[in-house]
């Protein structure tokens, strides 16, 4: 049971806007006149089409396969024709296009035929539970997308400490998670009771903001059902960002993460709750992962939340909900707090849009501050920081590109909440400069390693270079050697007054030559001054290169090997 | 002959990278603020020395204000006047000065506040240490016995005529007409005469403009705390090593040290912990390194005021302590998330 509660350090409080999105039901988004399926909605490889252009596909189809481990097959939401498959503009903050399949619905949202796992899951063992998540094409629903089925390995231990569901939605203005648990609460316990199974957790605990009463008491009414004592839902302090992964783990068990570490490490697994019910759907109904609760909101005639099939265009969305108040100024995905702004509306929805902010031109909600004030130095940021860092002192090492100092006050550990940017007087865009250095970090560390290369490659040419003329001068020098040879060996002839005989006198020579080899095992004895030299200068900068060689890179097998020969 | 038409930009939303809401006062506001807690100080001020006082507010602030504002436009930059912080300098400045000051003296040290303070060093965010306290430390080397020569409080004419020293031509030494009256410091330091410690906490005694009510200089930064745009750790540190430094003196010496109460409230310590250390800027970042900063101010306070050939010390314990704060934060870094050390 839990007891009491951690409250990690800083958090902001955070106007709500909740109120706008969250009514009674939820009703399903209306049948788009196309579907834009992106490749990559989820973090890993993104998946391969498994369908040809104009191929008829039904709803629930896989129409594209996980290509890796980290990956996650893609199912048609609808059943329908296959019209493209081509780039197209995603919801991603680069404004790129990518790899989508276009399906054009036949309207019939026919299924395909479904196979019912069981009703009694924990019949069930763990590994095939995960396959069957992993088939069902199930990612981390909460923004992350990472593969659920990956997350749901309890590890060498064989089980897990503690299994945290994750129903804070700590950003202002989504309500999709309140909406599904007012929704659907015994399906997300249901959920839970099976990823309880497959990671053989000994305690659940779902974990609530407490701005959400009635999502709380409908998951606590749920979960009376069962008499399970392992599983407890608790709510936690509304204060952004709770809902954050790190975040909520302290809140709840006082344990941190270690740096560079996973919640598995410590024996912790969390889950969002939009997950948990997408994994009693496909377990109990079979069903793949074609649809997920979405936020309209913001400046928009009737906020809402939509059960939106993935592909469905935002533009279609915002439709649906009364449109737009006033001019479109800014399209978010995500939150106010973490999204990224979009240059149209014209995008699909995939498997982590949680929420679709609108944000008019008439409106004064967001941000429109275009310059920022000198830093003051207030401390507010360092007072808002989650993570326990100074963002001032970040910013001011991002600011004067003095990456390793950035480096020094733990930049990597920066979670891009965004409290110190909303908090800080001066409206400098703290998060963007602390982007901006990862991004530079990892470029130069790309660059260096690139020119390391490269200049191995170089210092390994010039020796073989070296090396060449060096075998050829000694080649030469043999060549001449000998020449010399036959000539003393001629003179000699001369002197002795034999007449010549040149067959003999060749044999003779020959004989001289061998003997004057034998004599002589080393080609370095009798050398000129000149000579040695030049051998000396020669041995010099074979050093030399086998020692720059060997420091640029001390175990570069290929140098050492050419270094010996 | 028909000109093509160039192909129209493809108008895209906005694109603002996150997060794209914001809360918190702005700098402007917070400056603002400030600005309101210290005017209880300057119309006590006014209220106290009369014309002298507001004279001297005034052209101190306004040689501040003239200052920084020709300043950004000789260099081709938009003024930074608007973000109400050279006020703030302004009036603390003249806070520090005495009353009768000749007012050239008051425009001199102004300019160099300003400009040696805080724009060399690069405007609002970059000064190292406390303009104000920078001009005032100026005036104390360059004209020390103008500096040093008290107006007594509550003067009958205060409000009907000018001192004489006040509008002294400029380069020309002042002249005084009253009896110039110690500050209770100065009486204590130098003639053991012991100032009420009530009349020094309602402020009715000699001494520079603003060094006179601990009460309102408390109240407004007491204000500025329950706002959270002053760090409570800065005051908190200096009144406890203030106290605590200041009690065992006066136990082992009671005749030569003065006591806790008469340390707190006598000269500018009030208004330098309230006002003077807190200037963000130049003061530490975490919460640690504020407590840390204001214990060092109080200790280098005692020290210059026990044993020191002047009788107050805050201005320059503040601007040493100014000068360590960078370190002061580099020591007092947080542990960041996750790097908790693991019970093995």
């Amino acid at each position: 049971m839990i007891k009491n509660l951690f409250k990690f350090p800083g958090g902001v409080h955070v106007s709500q806007f909740k109120d706008l999105s969250i009514h009674e039901k939820v009703e399903p988004a209306k049948l788009p006149s196309k579907l834009v399926l992106p490749l990559h909605q989820h973090i890993g490889a993104a998946a391969e089409p498994c369908v040809e252009i104009g191929e008829l596909v039904l709803k629930g189809q896989k129409i594209a396969s996980a290509n890796g481990y980290v990956s996650a097959p893609i199912h048609a939401p609808t059943s329908g024709t296959i019209e493209d498959i081509g780039d197209y503009p995603i919801a991603h903050p680069s404004g790129m296009s990518a790899p989508c399949i276009v399906i054009k619905p036949d309207g019939d949202d026919k299924w395909i035929e479904l196979e019912s796992h069981a009703s009694d899951y924990s019949s069930i063992d763990p590994s095939h539970l995960r396959n069957i998540i992993r088939r069902a094409g199930i990612v981390g629903l909460g923004g992350a997308g990472f593969p659920t089925y990956i997350k749901h390995n309890p590890g060498p231990d064989g089980s897990v400490d503690t299994l945290i569901i994750n129903g804070s939605e700590c950003e202002p203005y989504i309500t999709c998670d309140d909406s599904l648990m007012r929704d659907r609460p015994d399906e997300i316990v249901c959920g839970i009771r099976i990823i309880k199974h497959a990671l053989n957790a000994k305690h659940v605990v779902v974990a609530i903001e407490d701005n959400k009463p009635e999502a709380f008491q409908a998951i606590k009414k749920a979960l009376a059902d069962f008499d399970d004592e392992s599983i407890e839902a608790v709510q936690i302090p509304t204060i952004y960002p709770a809902g954050s992964e790190k975040q909520l783990i302290y809140t709840v068990t006082g344990k941190e993460v270690p740096q560079n570490s996973l919640p598995i490490n410590i024996s912790i697994v969390c889950q969002n709750i939009g997950t948990t019910a997408a994994v009693y759907r496909a377990i109990n109904h079979g069903e793949p992962l074609i649809s997920r609760y979405v936020t309209v909101t913001g400046d928009i005639h009737q906020p809402k939340n939509l059960e939106v099939l993935f592909g469905t265009p935002i533009n279609e969305l915002v439709d649906q909900c009364g449109g737009v108040k006033g001019s479109v100024r800014r399209l978010i995905i995500g939150g106010p707090m973490m999204g990224f702004a979009m240059h149209q509306l014209n995008l699909p929805v995939i498997k982590t849009t949680n929420c679709v902010l609108i944000d008019a031109k008439e409106s004064k909600a967001f941000k429109t501050r275009d310059f920022a004030m000198p830093c003051i130095r207030c401390g507010s940021c360092a007072e808002a920081c989650p993570a326990g860092l100074i963002p001032q002192q970040l910013y001011w090492y991002s600011k004067s590109q003095e990456f390793d100092k950035a480096q020094d006050y733990n930049l990597y550990d920066c979670i891009e909440c965004g409290c110190c940017d909303y908090v800080c007087p001066s409206k400098i865009p703290l998060v963007q400069y602390y982007r901006f250095a990862k991004a530079e970090i990892w470029k130069r560390e790309l660059e260096m390693q690139k020119s390391n290369t490269a200049r191995q490659r170089h210092e390994f040419h010039q020796f073989r270079v070296e090396r060449e003329k060096a075998e050829k001068a000694e080649k030469h020098r043999q060549k001449k050697a000998a020449l010399q040879a036959k000539e003393n060996a001629n003179k000699d002839d001369i002197k002795t007054g034999k007449e010549a005989d040149p067959k003999k006198a060749a044999i003779l020579a020959a004989m001289e030559r061998a003997k004057a080899k034998k004599a002589e095992p080393k080609n370095t004895d009798n050398l000129t001054e000149a000579q040695k030299k030049l051998i000396a200068e020669i041995d010099a900068k074979r050093a030399k290169q086998r020692n720059a060689a060997s420091q640029a890179k001390p175990t570069n097998e290929d140098s050492k090997d050419s270094n010996n020969s | 002959m028909t000109i093509p038409h160039k192909k129209a930009p493809n108008k895209t939303l906005q694109i603002r990278p996150s997060p794209h809401i914001s809360g918190g006062a702005s700098v402007e506001k917070i400056m603002a603020n400030v600005i309101l807690a210290l005017m209880p100080t300057v119309l006590f001020a006014i209220y106290l020395f009369g014309l002298a006082a507001l004279v001297t507010i005034l052209i101190g602030t306004f040689s501040c204000l003239l200052t920084e504002y020709l300043f950004c436009k000789a260099n081709g930059k938009p003024s930074s006047i608007s973000d109400n912080s050279i006020i703030i300098t302004g009036v603390l400045y003249s806070l520090t000065l005495p009353p009768g000051l000749p007012l050239w003296m008051v425009c001199i040290g102004g300019i160099i506040a300003v400009l040696l303070g805080k724009l060399l060093f690069g405007g609002l965010g970059y000064n190292l240490f406390n303009p104000a306290l920078v001009g005032r430390a100026f005036l104390q080397a360059a004209f020390p016995s103008a500096m040093t020569t008290w107006y007594p409080a509550m003067n009958a004419d205060r409000f009907t005529s000018l001192p004489l020293s006040t509008l002294t031509f400029p380069f020309t030494t002042p002249s005084y007409d009253t009896i110039s009256s110690a500050t209770p410091l100065a009486a204590m330091k130098f003639d053991q005469i012991l100032t009420d410690s009530s009349d020094l906490f309602l402020g009715l005694s000699s001494g520079s403009l603003g060094e006179t009510s601990s009460l309102l200089i408390l109240t407004g930064g007491i204000y500025l705390i329950a706002r959270r745009m002053m760090r409570w750790q800065i005051p908190a540190g200096i009144f406890i090593t203030v106290v605590i430094i200041s009690t065992i003196t006066h136990n082992i010496s009671p005749n030569t040290y003065p006591s806790a109460q008469f340390m707190l409230f006598s000269g500018g310590l009030m208004l330098g912990a309230m006002f003077m250390a807190t200037d963000m800027v130049a003061s530490p970042i975490t919460a640690k390194g504020c407590f840390i900063y204001g214990l060092l101010i109080g200790v280098l306070v005692m020290i210059i005021r026990l044993w020191g050939g002047m009788p107050e010390g805050v201005m320059y314990a503040i601007l040493f302590a100014n000068a360590v704060s960078p370190h002061i934060d580099r020591w007092t870094q947080p542990r960041p998330y996750g790097y908790r050390k693991t019970k093995s």
